[in-house]
């Protein structure tokens, strides 16, 4: 007896509706690869480039409660978004972030990092300089390497002092793909 | 061996569980019916599901909700047909009532059998795939349980 598409489509609807889940998750596919795209119903939570559920399902159920099911309905505004940023008609995202888990000080490290303009880079010292902390360009370089919502929080407009592009987790290829998509290098 | 672990992501137990609960529910309800108590089913445990202290016994635990569905929409339809056995009924099996408030005592799958079968009706084949086990074994569960339980009972009044 197998449950039809549509039935699971409808009880994966119902759930959000009801507001029943702790975390909804989809995979997004975008041209830099499949995505993994978690969103409450705070906003946005987490951007896999690791798309594989499986990989994330657990911690995601111990940071955000075990009510986690795949449910496009709820992270639907941020594929949509996704959509418009690679095909080059979108600039910025207009989205709500459940940082809820994230320290103090990546919180604002994150949140200086939202304000960096599609198009241009900075600096880890510069970013570390926005946040009143001028010497903890390292630390936010682990916060950069650490960011939960990569693309949507721009860490890849983030660059070392010389302009190399130093690091990123879905791959230096895919820094680089990004800010040649937003104009950013030629 | 027993594992107490946590409840696994909701994702993985509706996965794991979404085809047996429709197939159970399909054949107390017929199709059409079972579409709808397969949503309410989940919603429910859904609803239920942070509360869970543990992961075990999630498929009984399931089936005992989909069969507290089929009993709930049996009494609309025909509201004395399937009232459940409060008496004791002719072929000896004890009524639910009697035991239910022993029945927390017992090992988790005599009491999963038990309740299953006497709570809920379930036939012993629902409670073989509720149990991960046979129908022959789901009614050694059974009915071992309820001598532990009658037991029990005596041992308490002699106490």
């Amino acid at each position: 007896m197998t449950v039809s598409p549509d039935l699971d489509r409808r009880f994966r609807e119902a759930a959000a509706a009801e507001h029943l889940l702790d975390l909804g998750f989809d995979v997004v596919e975008s041209p830099i690869g499949p995505l993994l795209v978690a969103a409450t119903e705070r906003g946005v939570a987490r951007i896999y480039f690791d798309a594989d559920p499986e990989l994330h399902l657990e911690r995601l159920a111990r940071a955000y409660g075990p009510r986690v099911l795949r449910s496009p309905v709820l992270v639907d505004a941020a594929r949509r978004q996704l959509d418009e940023y690679f095909a080059g008609s979108r600039s910025s995202f207009e989205l709500d972030i459940d940082l809820r888990d994230a320290a103090p000080f990546a919180k604002q490290v994150l949140g200086e990092l939202s304000r960096v303009p599609y198009g241009q880079t900075t600096t880890y010292g510069t970013l570390a300089a926005k946040v009143g902390a001028p010497r903890a360009a390292r630390a936010v370089g682990t916060v950069m390497n650490r960011n939960p919502i990569p693309i949507v929080l721009p860490c890849h407009r983030v660059v070392g002092s010389n302009g190399s592009l130093t690091g990123y987790a879905g791959g230096l290829d895919v820094k680089e793909r990004l800010l040649r998509l937003e104009g950013a290098l030629l | 061996m027993h594992t107490m672990a946590t409840p696994p992501p909701f994702e993985h137990f509706y996965v794991e569980h979404r085809d047996i609960v429709l197939g159970f529910l399909r054949r107390r309800l017929g199709a059409q019916a079972a579409e709808d108590a397969f949503q309410e089913t989940f919603l429910r445990a859904l609803r239920a599901y942070d509360r869970l202290q543990h992961g075990d016994h999630l498929r009984a635990w399931v089936l005992t909700i989909a069969a507290r569905l089929v009993i709930d929409s049996g009494r609309r339809a025909r509201p004395v047909a399937h009232e459940l056995p409060e008496l004791p009924v002719e072929d000896g099996r004890p009524a639910y009532a009697e035991i239910e408030h022993l029945a927390d005592r017992l090992p988790p799958t005599e009491r999963a059998a038990v309740v299953l079968r006497y709570a809920y009706d379930l036939a012993y084949d629902d409670i073989a795939l509720a149990l991960d086990s046979t129908p022959e074994a789901a009614r050694q569960a059974a009915s071992s349980g309820v001598r532990r339980l009658r037991a029990g009972r005596i041992h308490d009044r002699l106490t």
